[in-house]
């Protein structure tokens, strides 16, 4: 509780953009890469991690409520 | 994630029995307590002076605060008993795409986005009819016994199965008959909301050309984002989305430019246009790649809801507006009210489903969200707490039709047979109903948001965005009334077609699925002819409901939503039995009461209208009663207004007929479940408990806390835990 107010404004503003990032699912990329460094895997490029990831849901469907 | 393998020793859950609770939370919580007393005080003492909207607003915030941080605990420490130390499906079988350990903060707004629609929006404007305290107390009072209840229980019960769905958990907790009546319900029940919520949107597209430019640029806004976010840029979610919204914005801004030029005759659409559009649209929308539309506009609609939401809870609280309806009207006791006939028992408990209590949410709760929880004792924040979000917009929403002037708010609301559809007609119709308006009043209303006429404008949408429009430019100025209140519909429009997209897939594999235990190859959702056939058999079935509701003489709305309404609510009554049977087979019959009250009162709301839409011998109720009365007008070579000729006195009698037997089947299904559900309770009872499907206890080695702040000890845990791991935080950071 001791940090400085711009120090928490920077905390929020990192806070929401984390949240963000996780809501929309763009950090499962980076969580992707971190695990393929760590498993020693070459990771595929982007384009066919999302396309891959697009697909899975194009027979995984999700309702929306009223 | 390597989470399941890892073999350090299980840490510290932070567990073990509550310390007693300290003074400042004794302060805290008291002075909640108070605060809610003044406020429902007032609401409910309050007769023929000024009472401001915020006495509800804060009314529902501390009653929700208190439900949460009492009652919720409650059922999670003793009637659920939750247990941190059990692996949830999302630890056990996490594979990375539907099964996987999330954050709960991002698992609460996946739920929250996957349960909130129209619904919350619609149903309160409609019940406004009845004055505020009924919607009211039903909204607050409803959200904390019934649908938080039941969205928390069904969730539990399903992540104890494996995320098992609704229809499955029936099936084999209680009987095959169960299972299939289940099935079918669930299947008509997806059918009629997709109609109504349709019908909702023709009703405020029609005749606006505003609205129809706005909308109809989202289709190529969102085709867009699908293409950049496969091709340009795969992934960049957040950049594409930012995009998104400015398109949309500038859409419904250029949308003011087209209403007065040449093109806008081109866009003002006919009701019958319209539902063609749609049916043609929600076809192609649900065999196209997810990809190019359903998944961009899900974003857009999901940024664009939470949004409209803040900021109407920001706005209500600086405009503070002043509520101008009855606190009961006489349509509440007479049930002759022009929206919707029926009395406040049981017309009111079924108008407002969504944000009281809504079956539909079982589906979401025993659907996606199980798979995703981290722990069992979050069944709490994420069921729980979501659902009060969702009571949370249905009250914005009631506090929105209920500041509007009422005259204007009748005559936007009764069907155009009853306003007579001018200016003039309308204000007569509404004094007759003892409200005063003046014709110039009318027009000038229509004028400031910038419409061709407001009156009729039913469905509800449209109440509601005139009501957001005057809250918004009272609160945040500069003049913006048409703008806001285009904002508005556009806004609801634009997740009603989300959810019918959605819900066209989904009822697609559904109906795939079903067949394809007969007929093998239709089974495949990978073959295009199976595809094509079940999609066209959903749009199909929801096209033709729409098209009836449209070409209704007597007003779809007031026809449908009723039907609608009880379809839901007969849903929720279906979860809330299996709840109730659990409970029993668990042997816990003594906790049976806490799904069994609100069981009970569904049950009651939802058989004493059905018994009165199919048996009222009042036509205005009846369905049956109304088909007889046109048939014996029309065999008698009459024709009864609103009916204009011989064509629409068939048409009236078809529809009712069409409706009363929807009804009817209904009801006999949720009967034939709960019969069936009966007979196991019995059984349980006398047995001290069945066997069922729980998974047995599998240790957890996640560590995560329980609610939306973490405590210090949890944090400690966490902590502790993830030095322990060495590696990758699990669904989050902090």
């Amino acid at each position: 509780m001791s940090a400085g107010p711009a120090v928490r404004v920077r905390r929020a503003v990192d806070g929401v953009r984390w949240y963000l990032k996780e809501v929309t699912g763009e950090s499962r990329w980076e969580a992707y890469l971190a695990r393929c460094g760590r498993d020693g895997v070459e990771p595929m490029t982007r384009r066919e991690y999302e396309r891959h990831r697009t697909d899975l849901r194009e027979h995984n469907p999700q309702s929306r409520c009223c | 994630m390597s989470t399941t393998t890892d073999a350090s020793p299980q840490p510290a859950q932070p567990a073990g029995p509550p310390p007693r609770p300290g003074v400042r939370s004794l302060l805290i919580w008291g002075a909640v307590a108070l605060v809610g007393a003044v406020c429902w005080a007032v609401l409910a003492l309050s007769r023929g002076e000024d009472v401001s909207a915020l006495w509800m607003l804060f009314a529902a915030l501390s009653s929700y605060a208190i439900a949460y941080r009492f009652y919720s605990r409650f059922i999670a420490r003793r009637v659920l008993e939750v247990d941190d130390t059990r692996a949830t499906p999302a630890e056990r079988l996490d594979n990375g795409v539907d099964f996987e350990v999330t954050d709960r903060r991002v698992l609460f707004g996946h739920h929250f986005a996957a349960i909130a629609g129209a619904g919350p929006l619609v149903g309160p404007v409609l019940a406004a009819q009845m004055g505020y305290l009924p919607g009211t107390i039903w909204i607050i009072v409803g959200v904390i016994l019934a649908g938080a209840v039941q969205d928390m229980v069904v969730l539990f019960f399903s992540v104890r199965r494996d995320g098992k769905s609704l229809g499955q958990m029936v099936r084999e907790e209680i009987g095959v008959v169960g299972g299939i009546a289940a099935l079918i319900a669930v299947f008509a029940i997806m059918i009629i909301i997709l109609a109504v919520l349709a019908l909702v949107v023709v009703n405020a597209l029609a005749e606006s050309p505003w609205g129809v430019f706005s909308i109809g640029l989202t289709i190529p806004i969102a085709l867009f984002m699908g293409f950049y976010l496969r091709y340009l840029r795969p992934g960049r979610v957040l950049e594409v989305t930012a995009i998104g919204v400015v398109l949309l914005l500038l859409a419904i801004v250029a949308g003011g430019w087209i209403d007065g030029s040449a093109l806008a005759d081109d866009l003002t659409l006919s009701k019958e246009t319209l539902t063609l559009c749609l049916v043609a649209y929600g076809f192609i929308a649900s065999v196209l790649p997810v990809w190019m539309l359903l998944t961009p506009r899900d974003y857009l609609s999901t940024f664009m809801k939470v949004g409209v939401i803040a900021l109407l809870a920001v706005g209500l609280v600086i405009a503070a507006p002043t509520i101008q309806a009855d606190a009961v009207t006489s349509f509440a006791t007479d049930g002759d009210g022009p929206v919707f006939a029926g009395k406040v028992f049981p017309f009111v408990f079924i108008t407002i489903a969504c944000g009281a209590l809504s079956g539909f949410h079982a589906l979401i709760a025993s659907g996606t969200t199980p798979k995703l929880l981290a722990k069992e004792s979050q069944v709490r924040m994420i069921g729980y707490g979501g659902m009060l979000m969702e009571s949370f917009v249905a009250i914005s929403a009631l506090i929105a039709a209920v500041v509007i002037d009422q005259g204007l708010y009748y005559s936007m609301n009764a069907p155009a047979g009853a306003t007579g559809g001018t200016v003039e007609s309308a204000a007569e119709f509404v004094a007759n109903l003892g409200f005063t308006i003046t014709p110039d009043q009318l027009a000038a209303a229509a004028a400031a948001v910038e419409e061709e006429s407001l009156i009729s404008r039913t469905g509800g949408a449209p109440t509601l965005a005139f009501g957001l429009s005057q809250v918004f430019s009272e609160a945040f100025g500069g003049g913006l009334q048409a703008f806001w209140y285009h904002f508005a519909i556009m806004f609801e429009a634009l997740f009603i077609l989300t959810a019918v997209d959605a819900g066209t897939r989904v009822g697609r594999f559904m109906l795939q699925d079903t067949v394809g235990n007969v007929w093998k190859r239709f089974g495949d959702t990978s073959w295009t002819v199976g595809t094509w056939i079940a999609s066209a058999v959903v749009v199909g079935a929801w096209g033709s409901m729409l098209y009836v509701g449209v070409t209704d003489p007597l007003g779809g709305i007031n026809q449908l939503f009723p039907l609608f309404g009880i379809a839901n609510q007969l849903l929720a009554a279906i979860a809330l039995t299996l709840c109730v049977t659990l409970l029993i087979k668990h042997d816990k019959l003594r906790w049976a009461w806490v799904p069994g009250i609100p069981l009970a009162w569904d049950l009651i709301v939802t058989m004493t209208a059905s018994w009165q839409k199919v048996f009222s011998d009042n036509p205005a109720i009846g369905y049956f009663a109304q088909a007889d009365r046109y048939r014996e007008a029309r065999d008698a070579g009459d024709v009864l207004a609103p009916a204009a000729d011989a064509g629409q006195m068939d048409q009236v009698v078809f529809n009712s007929t069409l409706n009363g037997v929807l009804q009817a089947a209904f009801a006999l299904l949720v009967i034939v479940i709960v019969a069936n559900a009966v007979v196991i309770w019995v059984r349980a009872a006398r047995a001290g408990g069945l066997p069922t499907t729980e998974v047995p206890h599998t240790p957890s080695q996640v560590v995560a806390p329980a609610d939306f702040f973490a405590t210090a000890e949890e944090k400690e845990a966490m902590r502790a835990w993830e030095e322990s791991r060495g590696a990758e935080p699990v669904g989050g950071r902090r």
